[in-house]
């Protein structure tokens, strides 16, 4: 994807994407990366290809329930007209051709943009593991060995291939800005190729609802420049508790709106065993757990 | 002995649900005393609970359905409220609430407002357009109206008595497991969902064989009005895709009361069959609502453009269409869950192609308007509104099946906005067209004009005042099912979508206000001639409001548009048709065994919620008892004398005589002008 010239109409829609940002938009039509703004322009152009029949067969109705009002008499009466063979072929054809264009779009569209195809980049590509917990994020780090809870770095300009998983219920890994988003599921891992464009502060976010702390599932993306990154990971390296056995444990719990934090290492198999499940998921509501007094327990009941 | 259940499931320490509580038991008693009070039971019972009269049933269903649209619109303002006031600062409603409500919202909101008025409807009205004087099995049409009485009951007392599900409308496992979702209120749901969809499927059942076996002489298939045509393609799809419902929430029973493992985290579990089969019936089920709402529009654009629909068989061919495409788009649910390019394609396509449907639709309404003479009348103004509406409803949905468009846009309010774009817009703008059309014919009048056309306009401008800011918000990244905000800039977007609500608020109480003065000004709106629109189709051939037997004589049809064809005749030969021999008529027996089903039903879901097992037994056994002595009855018809027919059916000729004489004589004040 993104290695196709870019033609005068998406030129037109970049543009448009542009000024939008202008207003403030923080959504997905300001993206910050090469597969949101793919993801945008086709977006909106499907949208004008739609808007182009759309537009008019509002005008249309319109017109016709004013025109042959019964008031004006001006107009011929058809009482008995029902048929047309053109008429018809024009109401069937005219979708039919849209959806056909619009099918083409989604055909290229699903294939370049499909979230396991692997950026194309002269930088090699970061990878980062991604672990949805009640309720928070854990970003894990391979080639760094460090760890880190709701704040996700990525270097600026490269590709970043996130492997994802749960350890609790289905969520969504969600950054706006950058573009597709994907589920993360218990059992299963999926995949995602993001990348940044320039250093900045993004956020992120679950986009599918977990439970009760769901709210504050969101986390910040730091994309920072490529020797910053190498800086950030050697401090998170040297500072930090370890991401050991008791350590996960205790993530694995329910807690909400979590602060960031890091850890200086874990077990390189961690990611492995959450997504084969050979780590126990989360525990899920506990009646003893003080600070979930209102949810209510196995005696079914409210408190 | 009983189970789980405790005093502790009383909210005594909340005020919101205590409170809603107290005042729904004060109204519920109320009306139960003013019952009692003024001796109305021996009516109520005889005529309306027991009755198998479809008309009375359809009647029955449209007063839950509404009833149920105010309880899960009042859970609408609550979370457009929540959401408006919780930014940054944790609003008037903690996670542990404000979750129950959006469940219950979406719940209740499909399950039993739209679908209860959806079926309502047709139960009405099939019937009467096919000729005929009754469904296939009358009696089981009351069992189908009490089961979905009895899920909607269930549904409701988990406001008093425990807690609902906290999972969403569609409770996706494992969240809604017992390892994740340990209460009651997620067998509240299974257990409200599992009782009404009985009472759906039996439905879809009867309908299916009413349509295809019990149509009046010349009624063939492609002379049917085009409602009835939806109505046969929406039970054929209930037929097809509601037992997968029923087995999908089986299996998530099992895993929450005995410890299976179909969808759980652990031991080979595995979550993706769920959302699988959920939405093999969850995308189906948005049809079987839109597609009788698409005939309803049929029948208004139609009569009221004074012309035939244009390009019936084409109309016919969409909705077939359209009803099998809904059955293979399912997976558009989850584009985001990584099936690959190819999988996402071919979903995509099929999700766009069921537009190829709809569009011709469209078209199709608006070609019925050329040529024609539109009266704007309440019915049509909601019909224009539904175009305008679900036009772009369906814009945003094909943008929604566009992957990569998805990716972006996915669970997002963008997501919200377009499915209240398409059911609301869709469904409950029909459905209040099609309740004021036909309302004439199940009450003898019509309701008031300028009220209806009020809450038509509060309505149309409040939906797009709420939803349009949600689909700017889905763009700005803001996902759905937030309990509180954490993005300041997103405040003015969701104050301006609460002032959406309040207006969509004064189009209730428009509608309120507007039932209210048609009843107390009934005499000035009385519908004498059982004709109040110049219809077209066969209902209309019968008095307002139409005898139980619906016709004294089977009618017969000669082409499209049956009623149309009588009434032009009569109109050129100046006289109906000569009086017809009339004979006694058999008509089905009024029958208490659907209210004492879900009697029992409801004791059973009840006690299966909170595990107590004996009542569950004894609900059941109660159930079958009712079932065996309903079975083995002997006498199952009565005979309406031909006397009595005859006495009915001359008042309905002599209407008709006057109204054609009316006619002619104001034809001849206009000398020749309307009917040329």
């Amino acid at each position: 994807m993104a290695r196709r010239s870019i033609s005068g109409c998406d030129r037109l829609i970049v543009l448009g994407l542009a000024a939008v940002s202008l207003f403030g938009c923080s959504g997905v039509l300001n993206p910050a990366g090469p597969v949101g703004r793919d993801d945008a322009i086709i977006l909106i152009d499907a949208l004008l290809i739609m808007l182009a029949i759309v537009i008019p067969t509002i005008l249309l109705a319109f017109w016709m329930a004013w025109r042959y009002r019964a008031s004006n008499t001006k107009v011929e009466y058809l009482p008995n007209w029902s048929y047309s063979g053109r008429i018809e072929a024009v109401v069937w054809s005219v979708p039919i051709l849209t959806i056909i264009f619009i099918s083409g779009v989604i055909w290229i569209g699903s294939n370049r943009l499909d979230p396991y195809r692997p950026l194309p980049s002269k930088t090699p590509p970061e990878e980062v593991q991604v672990v949805a917990l009640d309720w928070k994020w854990l970003f894990l780090y391979p080639r760094e060995g460090v760890a880190t809870v709701n704040q996700l770095v990525v270097p600026a300009g490269a590709p970043v291939h996130f492997q994802i998983t749960s350890a609790s219920v289905f969520n969504v890994f969600f950054i706006p800005r950058l573009g597709s988003m994907i589920y993360a599921m218990p059992g299963m891992t999926s995949r995602l190729w993001l990348q940044a464009d320039r250093p900045g502060v993004l956020w992120g976010q679950s986009a599918h609802f977990s439970g009760d702390g769901f709210s504050d599932m969101q986390f910040q993306v730091r994309s920072v420049a490529p020797g910053e990154f190498a800086a950030w990971a050697q401090q998170a390296k040297s500072a930090g508790p370890p991401l050991n056995e008791a350590a996960y444990a205790r993530l694995t719990r329910q807690s909400q709106h979590v602060p960031p934090m890091s850890f200086s290492r874990f077990d390189p198999d961690l990611f492995k065993l959450i997504a084969s499940q050979k780590v126990a998921p989360g525990p899920g509501p506990e009646p003893e757990n003080p600070s979930h007094a209102g949810r209510v327990t196995s005696t079914g009941g409210r408190h | 002995m009983f189970g789980k259940l405790s005093w502790s499931a009383i909210p005594l320490s909340e005020p919101i649900p205590l409170i809603t509580s107290i005042v729904v038991l004060l109204a519920l008693f109320g009306t139960l005393a003013l019952i009692t009070v003024k001796g109305w039971w021996p009516y109520l019972w005889q005529e309306w609970i027991t009755s198998v009269d479809h008309k009375r049933i359809g009647v029955m269903y449209c007063v839950l359905g509404l009833m149920m649209l105010i309880r899960g619109f009042s859970d609408a303002i609550l979370m457009r409220t929540q959401q408006a006031v919780a930014i940054n600062a944790p609003g008037y409603l903690p996670p542990e609430h404000y979750d129950q409500i959006f469940s219950a919202h979406g719940t209740i909101m499909i399950f039993f407002g739209a679908m209860p008025l959806i079926i309502g409807v047709i139960n009405f009205v099939v019937p009467l357009q096919l000729g005929v004087r009754d469904v296939a099995f009358p009696t089981f049409n009351n069992v189908s109206f009490w089961l979905t009485a009895s899920g909607a009951l269930l549904v409701n007392v988990s406001l008093f008595i425990g807690e609902f599900a906290r999972t969403g409308w569609l409770p996706y496992p494992p969240l809604s497991e017992a390892t994740y979702s340990p209460g009651v209120g997620v067998d509240y749901y299974l257990w409200a969902i599992q009782i009404s969809g009985i009472g759906t499927l039996i439905t879809g059942i009867n309908f299916v064989t009413t349509i295809l076996k019990m149509r009046c002489p010349g009624m063939t298939y492609l002379r049917m009005p085009m409602f009835t045509w939806t109505a046969f393609a929406a039970s054929l799809l209930i037929v097809a895709v509601f037992p997968i419902l029923t087995a999908t929430l089986a299996m998530l029973s099992l895993d929450r009361y005995f410890g299976f493992h179909f969808f759980t985290n652990d031991r080979g579990g595995n979550a993706m069959m769920f959302m699988n089969l959920i939405w093999a019936w969850g995308h189906p089920e948005v049809y079987i609502l839109v597609l009788p709402a698409f005939g309803i529009f049929s029948e208004i654009f139609s009569t009221f453009s004074g012309k035939p629909l244009f390009g019936y068989r084409s109309m016919v061919a969409a909705t077939l269409f359209i009803c099998v495409v809904s059955l293979m788009v399912w997976l558009h649910h989850f584009f985001t869950m990584g099936a690959g390019a190819a999988v996402n394609t071919a979903f995509g396509i099929s999700t766009s192609v069921i537009a190829v449907g709809t569009g011709v639709k469209v078209f199709n309404w608006i070609f019925t308007m050329y040529g024609g003479r539109v009266r704007m009348s309440v019915p049509m103004l909601w019909s224009l509104g539904f175009i305008f509406t679900f036009v772009i409803g369906g814009m945003t949905g094909v943008l929604l099946a566009v992957p990569p468009a998805d990716f972006l846009t996915h669970n997002s309010m963008f997501l919200v906005a377009h499915f209240h774009n398409v059911i609301v817009g869709g469904v409950i703008f029909g459905l209040f067209a099609g309740l004021i059309y036909w309302f004439p014919k199940a009450f003898g009048f019509r309701l008031h004009e300028g009220w209806g056309k009020a809450a038509f306009w509060f309505a149309f401008f409040g939906f797009w005042v709420t939803f349009a800011p949600l689909y700017v918000l889905g763009l700005e990244g803001m996902t759905r099912r937030l309990q509180h905000v954490n993005i300041p800039e997103w405040r003015p977007w969701l104050l301006i979508s609460l002032f959406g609500v309040a207006l969509i608020a004064i189009s209730v109480a428009c509608q309120i206000t507007q039932l209210v003065v048609s009843i107390r000004d009934r005499d000035k709106l009385r519908d004498d001639t059982g004709d109040p629109w110049d219809g077209r189709s066969l209902e209309w051939a019968t008095p307002s409001p139409a005898p139980f037997f619906n016709f004294a004589v089977l009618p017969s049809v000669e082409g499209e548009d049956a009623y149309w064809r009588i009434k032009e005749k009569a109109i050129e030969t100046q006289r109906l048709g000569p009086e017809p021999h009339y004979e006694p008529i058999d008509m089905p027996l009024n029958s208490p065994v659907g209210f004492f089903t879900a009697f029992f039903a409801s004791a059973t879901g009840f006690a299966l919620i909170w595990h107590i097992w004996w009542l569950a037994w004894a609900g059941i056994v109660g159930a079958f008892i009712g079932f065996v002595i309903f079975a083995w009855r002997d006498v199952h018809e009565y005979e309406v004398p031909a006397e009595k027919v005859a006495v009915i059916d001359r008042a309905r000729r002599a209407a008709r005589q006057a109204a054609l004489a009316r006619m002619e004589a104001r034809r001849e004040a206009l000398d020749g002008g309307v009917a040329s």
